[in-house]
């Protein structure tokens, strides 16, 4: 019989179970073992006294469905707990917190370093925008490092990106960057959509915030608009006086300081009380349960999306008709050794590739799939295709699209879990019309 | 706000109001490692309702400048230095886990200055698991994930923050790792495993009382702040069912209530 002292270890939930149950105690739920879904719009107050002391934040609680809701506060605490942060607050789309995150941080007159590899909505959000509330940006390819740091400013409160650009797979040097921005006294907001906490926990590299659009891979079913920011609880707001709004009495809520009063959850808090007062994207609870649905089955699934992924990648680097193929699982891929380091559970499940015949055997391609849907997401459990120069990023003129990294010949692949044999047989089907044309003009 | 004790900054959350002297003075005083926001669910209620809230932090933690205190006994001098600092008389005091034990002896300390004595989470003495101090005197953050672990119960562990989208264990863990954890938690451990009077300290107490503890408590369990609360004569008593140690946050509003109660009943608030 051994001896050896037991060691001590802590006993906290892991992912997988996290996945299922956080957030949730059923015996306060009349012991409904699924998360009820509150369809209401308001709550009783006890009396007076209960009233005020909820509206002044004296006490927690609900008071009103756009500023919180039980069964959206449970998907808010949900992915807190996978993310690894201290609180979250969803929202009705990722663009939608995307937005309440910037105004949560930034004035008229600020300024924000981001990345130039985005989605073609928050590419329009960060360039055309946020100029109209008087918060100016200047882009930064991924890749340059060095060219975030140059382009911080005086006014500068914040760095953003996509942690795996969209459409083109290039990533950000997190861990650098967030040294970057902590050194110049910023935080680092970083889109994580594609990677799920299942592939990438931002936190633990250096983010401030986390961004997801849950409509994407946590929700998985496609059925349902939902965003999230995350807060880490990491970054110190009042180390210098580039963040007023976060550490001064704030008039709206009788001289709270966020910072002072609720330190690693400061951030959401201004977020909820401010920006879910003011501008009201409020997530249904409807969509939140649906969302709490696909996150019960995460890892389960991102697995599956990851070797599917893997597979395409093999079929699509060897295939006639495939000019190029760009993954972070692909060896010559130029962040394929940052991708090993970041995404330790798998590279995800966007795929770029280049089709031989450019864009004419693209819109081909897309028009004869049958089983791979054409259609504006991704993260679907089922494969999705787009050509962005004709979709996504349509809005962008040639010269942006250049910035942006895309090409006509481009083709965007979200790689479903279906069985993979089937995927690729409907490729070929794409394949076969997109050479016909070739075919008939080269006679 | 901030104030000098001693020659050290102190930073103390008035609960969103301005410190006003005129108005009754309570001082929170958090736990081990932690900081003046374990108590945001119950100042900003005070402070709005005719006292002078004073969630501080002690020194060498969240805010607060100056080196850790390195035993219990200097804590409760501390504690009483502060409500000279801030230009008082007396003060009610509420203490969770380790600021029981500080809160305890400040009382006997300075029995004319202490009008009512809150407790959470307290027993008389906190004797620490050995491996779990060597790992918080040295530095290391399964100190932390170790106490984060005990110190919650359901609410912790599964979730139902009362403030919606707050996640207990994530924004505990961040609060103990504000600092650095060998100078506050490590330190906090070893005045706790050093404390011996606490016991006797509680017998001379004649002030109300009140200690709020709960079942699912590992850190300091309900039979351990029964037997404290044993010795001090006339105290009243409030366990919360499937909560642990962290009573203050996973069962806040429960908490405030009967904290309203017993303090504006013993020490009323300033009528407005």
């Amino acid at each position: 019989m051994s001896d050896k002292k037991k060691e001590l270890k802590p006993n906290t939930y892991k992912f997988d179970t996290l996945s299922l149950h956080a957030g949730y105690q059923p015996h306060k739920n009349a012991g409904s073992r699924q998360v009820p879904i509150y369809q209401t719009t308001s709550y009783l107050f006890d009396d007076v006294d209960h009233a005020a002391a909820l509206f002044n934040l004296e006490r927690g609680g609900h008071i009103y469905s756009r500023i919180s809701n039980p069964t959206v506060g449970v998907l808010e605490e949900r992915v807190a707990s996978l993310e690894g942060g201290t609180a979250a607050l969803a929202t009705s789309s990722g663009m939608s917190a995307i937005f309440l995150t910037v105004m949560t941080l930034c004035e008229a007159g600020d300024h924000l370093v981001v990345s130039s590899q985005l989605y073609g909505g928050t590419v329009n959000l960060f360039r055309l925008t946020l100029p109209k509330f008087g918060i100016k940006c200047t882009f930064v390819k991924p890749r340059d490092t060095e060219g975030f740091k140059k382009a911080i400013q005086k006014n500068t409160k914040g760095i953003f990106g996509e942690l795996v650009g969209n459409p083109g797979n290039e990533i950000m040097n997190m861990p650098e960057i967030a040294k970057i921005a902590h050194d110049a006294g910023i935080p680092l907001m970083v889109d994580a959509t594609y990677q799920t906490p299942y592939l990438c926990k931002p936190f633990e590299h250096g983010a401030d915030i986390v961004i997801h659009s849950l409509t994407k891979w946590m929700a998985g079913h496609g059925s349902s608009m939902a965003g999230i920011l995350v807060e880490g609880g990491k970054f110190d707001w009042m180390q210098n006086d580039k963040f007023p709004t976060m550490t001064k009495p704030y008039e709206g809520y009788h001289g709270l300081s966020f910072a002072e009063e609720f330190g690693p959850t400061a951030f959401t808090m201004k977020a909820r009380a401010e920006g879910m007062r003011d501008f009201g994207p409020c997530l249904s609870p409807q969509n939140a349960w649906n969302v709490l649905q696909g996150i019960e089955t995460l890892s389960v699934r991102m697995k599956k999306h990851c070797s599917n992924a893997e597979e395409m990648v093999k079929y699509l680097s060897n295939h006639e008709s495939v000019a190029w193929v760009s993954h972070p699982s692909v060896p010559d891929h130029p962040d394929h050794e940052l991708a090993k380091k970041l995404l330790p559970n798998g590279r995800g499940s966007m795929i770029a590739f280049g089709i031989k015949g450019g864009k004419d055997a693209g819109v081909a391609f897309i028009n004869n799939v049958k089983l791979a849907s054409h259609l504006a997401n991704v993260g679907d459990t089922r494969t999705l295709v787009i050509h962005p120069a004709s979709g996504t990023h349509s809005q962008m003129d040639e010269a942006t699209l250049k910035f942006a990294g895309l090409s006509h010949d481009m083709i965007r692949l979200s790689v479903g879990i279906e069985d993979i044999d089937d995927i690729k047989n409907d490729f070929e089907i794409g394949f076969r019309a997109a050479r016909k044309p070739r075919l008939v003009s080269n006679q | 706000m901030k104030f000098k004790v001693n020659g050290h900054e102190v930073f103390a959350s008035t609960g969103g109001r301005p410190f006003d002297k005129k108005k009754p003075l309570i001082i929170f005083v958090h736990g081990s490692g932690l900081t003046h926001m374990t108590w945001v669910l119950q100042t900003r209620y005070f402070a709005f309702h005719g006292y002078n809230s004073l969630a501080v932090d002690l020194p060498g933690h969240g805010l607060s400048s100056g080196e850790s205190l390195k035993s219990i006994e200097e804590m409760a001098d501390w504690v009483n230095d502060v409500i000279d600092a801030v230009g008082h008389k007396e003060a009610s005091l509420v203490g969770h886990s380790q600021g029981c034990l500080v809160t305890v002896e400040c009382t006997s300390r300075y029995p004319n200055k202490i009008k009512t004595l809150s407790l959470m989470g307290g027993a008389g003495a906190i004797p620490m698991n050995p491996e779990l101090l060597s790992l918080a005197e040295n530095n290391d953050p399964k100190a932390v994930d170790l106490m984060m672990d005990w110190a919650h119960g359901p609410a912790g562990h599964f979730g139902g923050h009362p403030v919606p989208g707050l996640y207990h264990i994530n924004t505990g863990t961040m609060l103990a790792k504000s600092r650095t954890i060998q100078n506050t938690l490590g330190v906090d451990f070893r005045a706790c495993d050093n404390y011996k009077n606490g016991f006797e300290a509680a017998k001379t107490i004649k002030c109300p009382t009140l200690s709020i503890l709960a079942t699912d408590d590992k850190m300091c369990p309900v039979k351990e702040g029964k037997k404290l609360a044993s010795l001090i004569d006339g105290s009243q008593v409030d366990i919360i069912d499937n909560c642990g140690h962290m009573m203050l946050l996973e069962e806040a509003d429960r908490v405030l209530t009967v904290l309203k109660k017993f303090i504006t009943t013993n020490y009323p608030p300033l009528s407005s």
